[in-house]
This record gives structure tokens, sequence and C-alpha cells, in this order.
């Protein structure tokens, strides 16, 4: 079947597995997928709408950092994406494929919420918050705890597993805001004590949010010195490079497998508890509002570090407060700003490629020659 | 390991000058741009064109800023949850002097939002708590539509008795169907209404009422309609803002009084007529008192002399004849006061007229009727409170669900 005319033949360009690159040049290239991605997203809106590309990215920085409050509320949607990707990320590191985080958080929230709603009277604000605290943790935790049981017991797939936690976790959350809304029968719980703040983060230096956003920066250094200097963390990296190795140096797998999950289930309801108490002081089925799956984006872009990990989450948060802005302020759809956010992820991603790959182009003839 | 720590340090370090860079950027630009200072509105929506309700405040939004020249933004699909208080806490930051939101459960949220920013005018139609709350810049607002539903009703009524007139089925077969969202009395209110205009011009007229449990889901408010008109209903009408009911009945060959606006384009076979709130006049109120600082009333409630309450053209292919005349003979009794839609002697209630009745007027936390609402022959709706408050069953329509 071979032509003799293209024995020769070399394809225009092939692929390359690249060797580790320094740090500095893999962050060039993400740099540039960035500016790669917002002069396509600009050419987009041009072409898509007519606006002037400069004015919509004036606009996107002005909506995300514009006002001092701004900036505050940039810092919030960081920490509490941050959190949840904090959250999964010591599954992952394992290589247990927790996309349960939503469910997780989620559970953690509605505990939160119900404390609000049926201890508010009962307690002492103090105490409130200590107690939500822990049926926070505790929910996350029980609900990321059951399907790693089944997977260290029955090696279950705990991809599938997890993703339908998300769904059971919903469908309870509907349940409740349909038994305490207010008013009743609309489905919608509303503020919780709005009057009597009861179980509502206080404000610290004026700032209602600054309590959020401490809490994710103290979580963020513990969780790399977890995974970092620890022996539990070595232990989680173990298991996910190779379980057979973990076995054979006596690493308790299903014991670490379980461990670990309860660790990322608690992260995850502590995430709730801020969402809850400390942001919307309401529960909804929109409370997590996707951060369970958009943590999975920002824990693998930044391989699993916990500090690179604030700057994948800030791009992410940042992108879409001002993708927002773009579509409030010149009244376009709000699917716009979601192809924007979408090509700047689609770039981000990609540029991935570019860092484990190169591109080694066809040499020219005389070259060869 | 140290190399990547240091560079990290000096990303992060980079990254956050930036951030305070953009940030004085920010910060210096805001006095400089003119329009800052400039009277803005801000608007809520809880869908957005595509939506027969949100489109109705939308358009008339639109109207009502370009008539006074102010400018304006509007946030569309925000859902009934804390994304309703972000949304209104942005309008704040981006300078809004006033913000409208405009679907029932945005109330909360808005009320929350009112309470941290003094300064801002926040407004909302169909809600219930302002006249309890004690907030000086909270406000609800409404229109007296169950007077546009019974004029609709009326020409519901009419096409039922042509029919029956024609020999399509008998007086006691006139059954109409009715898909609501909600159990709410806003919705009871109006489907009430509609079922009164129909039967004061055909009196053996019933009514069926399926709720779908949601504002806006095209496939089950479909469903609904289909339901019912296999069910017998000859007529359909109903209170939810997708195309779902009215293309189930275009696509059974059934009439329907529409709401929110004409689907005449969509169903121009079927579509009778329409009513709706015209929210232009409120919306012109809202703006002007917030721009001169005067007090925007606790309950604004537009009617059919404000303008607010309106009716669509009437589709004369499939309307029965007469209908425009005795609509506006209806209308001009509405206005002078010598008819009323809830007149005691028009319904019943197991069997019996009401003398009394408690409504739930102030919202509290166990729904306790706490007001009389009826006083001199009739049910005084939309008066002590803008959103309606009549949720009585009366006899003759039946709820399914």
């Amino acid at each position: 079947m071979s032509k003799p005319a293209v024995k020769n033949h070399e394809p225009l360009f092939h692929v390359v597995k690249r060797p580790a690159i320094p740090t500095w040049q893999s962050l060039l290239i993400r740099a540039g997928a960035i500016l790669a991605a917002l002069i396509v997203a600009g050419l987009v809106t041009f072409f898509l709408t007519g606006l002037n590309p400069i004015d919509v990215y004036s606009t996107m920085i002005d909506g995300a950092i514009g006002t001092e409050k701004r900036i505050w509320n940039l810092l919030q949607g960081i920490a509490l994406l941050l959190c949840v990707s904090l959250a999964v990320t010591p599954a992952f590191k394992m290589k247990f494929w927790n996309i349960g985080a939503e469910g997780q958080a989620l559970m953690g929230g509605l505990a939160a919420a119900l404390c609000m709603i049926l201890l508010s009277d009962k307690l002492s604000p103090a105490l409130l918050i200590l107690v939500m605290f822990i049926t926070s943790v505790v929910s996350g935790a029980v609900w990321a705890l059951i399907p790693a049981i089944f997977k260290a017991k029955w090696n279950t797939n705990e991809t599938l597993f997890t993703l339908m936690m998300n769904y059971i976790a919903i469908q309870i959350v509907s349940c409740f805001s349909f038994k305490y809304s207010v008013p009743k029968g609309s489905g919608s719980i509303g503020i919780i004590n709005s009057i009597s703040k009861a179980g509502w983060f206080p404000s610290v230096f004026d700032q209602k949010y600054f309590l959020n956003i401490l809490i994710v920066v103290i979580l963020t250094v513990l969780l790399y010195v977890y995974l970092k200097h620890s022996k539990h963390g070595y232990e989680i990296a173990v298991v996910g490079e190779s379980e057979n190795t973990a076995k054979y140096i006596g690493i308790n797998v299903k014991k670490v497998i379980i461990r670990t999950m309860i660790l990322s289930g608690a992260l995850c309801g502590i995430a709730g508890l801020l969402m809850v108490a400390g942001t919307d002081h309401t529960i909804a089925t929109d409370t997590v509002g996707g951060r369970g799956f958009t943590a999975i984006m920002v824990s693998w872009l930044a391989k699993f570090n916990p500090i690179m990990m604030f700057l994948t989450s800030f791009l992410l948060v940042f992108f879409e407060k001002g993708a927002i802005a773009i579509s409030s302020e010149f009244d376009l759809n709000n699917s716009f700003s979601d192809i924007i956010t979408g090509i700047i992820i689609f770039f981000i991603i990609g540029s991935e490629f570019f860092i484990n790959y190169s591109i080694k182009f066809r040499e020219k003839e005389e070259k060869r020659k | 390991m140290k190399k990547t720590a240091k560079i990290l340090a000096l990303v992060l370090s980079l990254i956050l000058a930036a951030t305070c860079v953009f940030c004085l950027a920010g910060c210096n630009k805001t006095p400089e741009k003119p329009e800052e200072d400039a009277f803005k509105v801000g608007f809520i929506f809880l869908h957005d064109e595509n939506s027969t309700y949100d489109k109705n405040f939308i358009v008339a939004a639109e109207a009502a800023c370009k008539e006074l020249g102010v400018e304006y933004i509007m946030k569309k699909n925000i859902p009934e949850s804390a994304k309703c208080q972000e949304a209104a806490e942005d309008l704040v930051e981006s300078g809004c002097d006033v913000i409208f939101a405009d679907s029932f459960n945005h109330e909360s949220y808005m009320i929350e939002v009112a309470k941290n920013h003094p300064e801002v005018q926040f407004c909302h139609a169909t809600g219930t708590r302002a006249h309890t709350e004690g907030l000086a810049n909270y406000s609800n607002a409404f229109a007296s539509i169950y007077e546009g539903r019974y004029l609709a009703g009326i020409a519901a009524g009419m096409k039922l008795n042509e029919m029956i007139a024609a020999g399509k089925f008998t007086a006691e077969e006139a059954k109409m169907g009715y898909v609501g969202a909600y159990p709410y009395a806003e919705v009871k209110s109006g489907y009430t209404s509609f079922f009164l205009g129909a039967k004061s011009v055909c009196p053996s007229v019933t009514m069926e009422v399926q709720f779908t449990g949601s504002w806006y889901d095209e496939a089950l408010e479909k469903e609904a309609a289909t339901a019912l008109i296999n069910s017998g209903c000859k007529l359909i009408s109903q209170h939810a803002d997708s195309m779902g009911a009215p293309s189930a009945c275009e696509n059974a060959g059934i009439p329907n009084v529409s709401y929110n606006g004409s689907t005449q384009a969509a169903c121009p076979n079927t579509f009778i007529v329409s009513s709706r709130i015209d929210w232009t006049p409120y919306f012109k109120h809202m703006i002007e008192c917030a721009k001169n600082g005067t007090d925007i009333e606790d309950d604004w409630t537009g009617t059919l002399e404000t303008g607010s309450v309106v009716l669509t053209d009437i589709n004369t292919a499939v309307a029965a004849e007469g209908t425009a005349e005795a609509i506006a003979d209806a209308k001009a009794k509405l206005i002078s006061g010598e008819i009323h839609v809830f007149d005691t002697a028009t319904f019943t209630k197991d069997g019996a007229p009401l003398a009394s009745y408690l409504a739930d007027v102030d919202t509290d936390a166990n729904f306790e009727a706490d007001t009389e609402v009826i006083a001199n022959g009739y049910f005084h709706e939309s008066e002590y409170r803008s959103a309606p408050y009549f949720d009585i069953d009366i006899d003759g329509i039946t709820l399914l669900n």
C-alpha cells in the first residue's frame, strides 16, 4: 500500500514530550496563554457585539477590582473557591477522584443552616457557631466517608459514587428548603435570623468577609504543611503514585483512603459553613454554585500545590467577576459572560499541553542537506 | 525546591502589586468618570426576555428610563437566592440610586441590602413586607391585575357562550382549565377574578386549576395544559410565564386567554386576549420619587386608571363577537365603582355567601390572618397592601393538586 513518492515524507509537525522545563518557562507559557485568551476573547467580543475590546477589558477590571468593596468581594470569592479546592486536593493527590465536593459542601452548609434555624434561640451566639462548625465538619465528612468506605471495602467506582452523592445532597437541601421556606410553600428559605443575626460570622475590622478569608488562609498553610511535610502527606503521595508500592512498604491503603476522604469531606464541610454562616446566611440548592466542580480544575492546574491554587482560583474568580460585569454593563445576555470565561479557561487548560509537550516542525529540505 | 518557592513568592508579590495598581487605577478613575454621578437605576430580573413575565418588566423599564432620560443597569437571570443579594450589592457599588427587583422571593434579600444601604431606594414588585418592615428606603408595588383578569375572563365567558350557541358542547360542559404556578394568593386572586369575569357572562361555567410549582417551566406548563384539555376543558388560561400553555392550546385548537402579553404571533388560531400589568407608570413614579428625594409609598397599587392594568389587542379571529364592547363596558363600570370584581353576591364558599373574611395582610412567621377585608358587599383586594391577599377557594373552582 505504500506510495514510493511519499516514502521519506515527514509530517509538517509532530508532538514531542518535553523533559521537565524550568518553572519560569512554564509560567511564561501560562502567561502567554492568558494573553492569547484575552486577545481571542477580545476579538470574539468585537465581532459578536461590535464593542471596543479595550472598553470591555477596562469594564472587566473595574468589575473585579474597581472599588475597595469589589476587591473584598474578589478575595471572598477566591477564599470560597480555594476552600473547596483545598478540600478536594488530598483526595486527588491520592488519585481518588472525588468529584462530590459540591454535595459535601452543600451538606456542610445545610447542617449550618439547620443549626441556625433550630438552635438560634436555645444556644448563646458563640456556642451556636461552635455547634455549627462541628455539625458542618461532621456532615461534610460523612458525605465523603460513605463513598470512601465503599471504595476501600468493595472497590466501587468513586467517580460515579461521589457524583451521585451530589444529586442526593441537592435533593435533601431542596427538601429542607421546602420544609422551612418563608413564606410557606415558596421553596425558598430566605435570609435566616435576619434580625438577631444568630449564627452569622461577625464582621472583623468592619469587613463581613474578613473571617472567611482569614480561615481559608490558615487552612491553605495548614494543608500545604500537611501534604508536603507530614507522614500522612507522604502516604497520600505514595498511594497516589502506586498502590502496590504503598502496600509493599507497609502502608495500610484502605486506612489512608478512608482517612484522606474524611479530611476532604471535613474541609468541604468547612467550605459549606463559610458559604452559609459567613456569606449567604441562607441555604439553597445553588449555594455552592458549581464550586465543587470548578475546584477540580483549580486543584489540577495548580498541580495539587495549595499555594499555587491561590493563583489559579484568583484567575478564575477574577475573570468570572469581570465577565459578569461585562454582561451587565453592556446589557449582554448572561451567556456572554459564560462564553468569555469559557474561552479563558480553554486557553489556561490548553497551555498545560504546551508545558508537557513541544511541537517540532519539519525542517526545510535545504537545511537537511 | 527553594528555587520554586522563591519564584512563587516573586509571582505572588507581583500579583499583589498588580492588584494594588489596578485598584489605584480603579479608584483614581472613579471621580473622573462623570457618569458615576449621574442618576442610575438598577434592575434585577428573575429571568431574561424569554420569560413573558420578565419581558413585561424589561420592556417597561427600558421605556420608563428612556422617557426620563436616566441611565440604567439590568441584571437578568438572578435566582431567588443569595445571588439576588450579591446582584443588589453590586448595583449599589455601580452607583445605582434606586434598585428594583421583580420576583416574589427576591424580597428577603432586597430587605437585607436595603438595611445596609439607607442612601439607596429599594423597590420590589409583588412583595408583601414593606408596610411592616419599617424601612424608609424599601417599598413594594403591584397592580390591581385582578381587574384585568376579570375583563379577560369576560372575553373567555363570551367565547364559551359562542361555542355553546354553535352546539359544540352544552352549557353544563362549559369547563375552563387554568395552569397556575404556585398556590399563592397572587395566583388564587388571579384565577378567581378570571373565573368570576367568565361567570358574569356564562353563569354555568366551572374551572379546574393545575399548579406546576414553578414560575417558568415550559415542559411542565405544556403538560398541565394538555392534561386539562384532555380532561374536557374547553378553554385554557394560565398564570405561569412560559409559552408552554399557549402552545399546547395552539396544538390542540383550544382557545387561550393569555397573561403578561400577547401570544398572538405564536398562537394565531387560539389566542383571544391577554391581560398584563404595564409597569411603565410605576417605574416612572419610582424614578421620579428617588430623583426628587420624595418618599416612595410603602405600597403602590397600579390600577386601570393609572394605566397599569391593561389588556392587549383582542384577536378578532378567535374572540366572540361583541367582546370588545363588553370589556369596554365592564371596564368603565369597574373604574366608576359600579361593579366590583370580588362582589360577595357573585360567589359562594361551601355553598354560602361570605359576609366576613380575615386575610393575612401583615406577613408573619405563622401566617395568621389579621385584617377584615370584606366590607360594603365586596372583598377589598389590594387596598391594605399592594400585593394580592385574596386566597379563598370559592365554589365552582376545583383544584387538581
